[in-house]
């Protein structure tokens, strides 16, 4: 797959401070989440994409386009929501959209009609009128996305989009993010503290640390690497059960009524439920069991890493 | 994503051309200006001393009517240098003080609502920004001082003829580029306060403050050493020695016009680089 995001060596000082220190990977996934602790970089690291900042060091490229030379290219195809309030506070809602994408190079009457389209997909249609200013924080939130959306990129930077969201909102933008990211051609780039979001929406992770990198992971590589482990909770007679797994090569471990299996090669979930079928065994529960993002994240943070992946 | 879709689509539709992005900016910040009442009637009331000049000139030219106040051609009014850099002084304080109103409001909002990464993640620069907000206050004040100035112009060469209109050209000329120069540095001192003070009245007093303090101090310099150099720090005399030149009038401003030029480029430059440390995406703190 062509890579969405490349960084070679890629370095950026503030005065005496290495902000980030040599990254290098490559990125290509749908949605790519960006995390680590506060003071990571992630924020940094975004701006240096953008161009906001310059590279001491390295480069980087995003669709091919370097981020020394070919800053202009890159703002064409990127959407870019940032993590503060960011908003003109005298201007509608519509008009606000609007002078975005026009800015962003639509003609007038194709940003108007794009404007009234964005701000009904976040959900602000009914108050499209409203001047920003007098929206709640959860709403400029949404209207952020909206003009990061107006114009139709190619690639969205999404910097911590639940932040200040309730719980129904904060579930509404993780269903936008997941719809969009259904889109052919769209790519976005999530960064944010919550893991959880960034579990329930990237296909791909990259944790920082002190400005370098301390793990990449491929979470969909790594949900199918892990279908082979499953745990069980079977009501009946687990112990024959669990016999009958290990006589078709499976390795069980049964342990009070929660039964855990690693699955022999060519084995499918659909010939557990026969055989339990057959001994007439119940199953309350069965999950593939993989390390969660938190137990990922953990243990990068204990990691230390040379930078380059 | 159309409305009734509620669904993200991309967009394929054409583009506009790049170079003329910075006049949406230009389009909406006097969009923004106008909807100002008080705004409006002061640009309303600006016209009103073009209007009378208009007039004056008119009657200079009406045998009828100077026959009847016993005057004769161009002895009541002369329609020459000293004319239209008087008019110019007029419309250039109704300029200032309409700058002083509008000018803190070009960027302020934008710092203060943290709206310039929305600009900058576009391809769209900081120059493009400046020159779309410096374009507004462009457009706005040459209709109060060199479009005006032109239509006299105009009045007066179709009343008087080619002969009158070849040999005054300078006239022309000098209210075109007295006015650029003019509106090119009371936008940039504006423009660069508004960067730097996000309170709207504040930056607004400053402004006049700034021109007045200027003013008074250079005068006190002079006094005091009993030289001229004051004047290269008060922006109204500098200003005022190089139109004289365009217009080829007397100035009470000794100094060499070399010299008023300098420090016109001087002040223009402290002003863009003002702009330039605030006008970014994000202030880094080293």
């Amino acid at each position: 797959m062509k890579p969405v995001i490349e960084l070679e060596g890629l370095g950026v000082r503030f005065g005496k401070r290495d902000i980030l220190k040599g990254l290098t990977c490559s990125l290509s996934g749908r949605t790519i989440g960006l995390l680590g602790p506060n003071g990571a970089g992630k924020s940094t690291l975004i701006n240096t994409l953008l161009g906001f900042y310059q590279p001491s060091a390295g480069t980087a490229r995003i669709f091919g386009y370097d981020i020394r030379s070919e800053t202009k290219q890159i703002r064409s195809v990127v959407g870019y929501m940032p993590e503060n309030d960011a908003f003109i506070a005298n201007m509608t809602a519509v008009s606000f959209i609007r002078f975005m994408g026009e800015l962003s190079g639509l003609p007038s009457e194709a940003a108007l009609e794009r404007a009234h389209e964005s701000l009904f997909y976040v959900g602000l249609g009914e108050s499209r009128y409203r001047k920003v200013g007098t929206y709640s924080l959860g709403m400029k939130q949404l209207a952020k996305l909206a003009q990061a959306i107006v114009h139709g990129p190619k690639l969205i930077i999404l910097d911590e989009p639940t932040n200040g969201l309730d719980p129904p909102a904060r579930q509404r933008m993780i269903r936008m993010i997941k719809e969009m990211r259904e889109v052919h051609d769209l790519h976005i780039l999530l960064c944010s503290h919550l893991l959880r979001d960034v579990e329930e929406i990237c296909e791909e992770v990259l944790i920082l640390k002190d400005g370098r990198i301390v793990h990449y992971s491929n979470l969909e590589a790594e949900r199918s690497a892990n279908r082979h482990f499953v745990e069980m909770e079977p009501v009946g007679d687990s112990a024959a059960f669990a016999q009958a797994l290990e006589g078709m090569g499976c390795e069980c471990a049964l342990s009070a009524n929660r039964l855990k299996a690693v699955l022999s090669d060519g084995m499918e979930i659909r010939d557990i439920y026969r055989l339990a079928a057959e001994r007439d065994v119940q199953l309350r529960r069965l999950n593939y069991r993989r390390d969660t993002l938190e137990d990922i994240f953990l243990k990068a943070m204990e990691t230390s890493s040379n930078g380059s992946l | 994503m159309a409305v009734y879709k509620r669904s993200y689509r991309a967009y394929s539709g054409r583009l506009t051309p790049a170079w003329s992005r910075f006049f949406v900016l230009t389009r909406y910040a006097l969009r923004g200006m106008f909807r100002s009442k008080f705004l409006t009637t002061i640009f309303v009331l600006s016209f009103f001393s073009p209007l009378i000049c208009a007039i004056l000139i008119y009657l200079n030219h009406n045998a009828t009517i100077l026959a009847t106040i016993h005057a004769r051609h161009n002895e009541a009014i002369n329609v020459n240098g000293d004319f239209f850099l008087g008019f110019l002084g007029v419309q250039g304080a109704i300029a200032f003080f309409l700058t002083a109103f509008i000018g803190p409001n070009t960027i302020a909002p934008d710092l203060a609502n943290g709206a310039l990464p929305l600009y900058f993640c576009r391809p769209f620069s900081r120059a493009e920004y400046v020159l779309g907000k410096l374009c507004s206050l462009f457009y706005l004040l040459s209709f109060i001082t060199w479009v005006p100035a032109l239509f006299l112009f105009g009045i007066e060469a179709n009343l008087s003829g080619a002969g009158w209109t070849w040999a005054h050209r300078s006239l022309a000329i000098g209210s075109l580029l007295s006015s650029f120069i003019y509106i090119l540095m009371i936008s940039l001192i504006a423009m660069a306060l508004s960067a730097w003070v996000k309170w709207r009245i504040a930056a607004g007093a400053l402004m006049l403050g700034v021109m007045f303090f200027l003013s008074g101090f250079g005068t006190a310099i002079n006094a005091v050493l009993h030289s001229n150099i004051g004047f290269y720090i008060n922006p109204g005399a500098l200003i005022a020695r190089v139109c004289s030149q365009f217009f080829g009038t007397e100035s009470p401003i000794d100094i060499p016009v070399a010299g008023a030029w300098i420090a016109l480029l001087i002040i223009c430059g402290i002003c863009l680089a003002l702009l330039s440390k605030k006008v970014r995406a994000f202030e880094v703190v080293r």
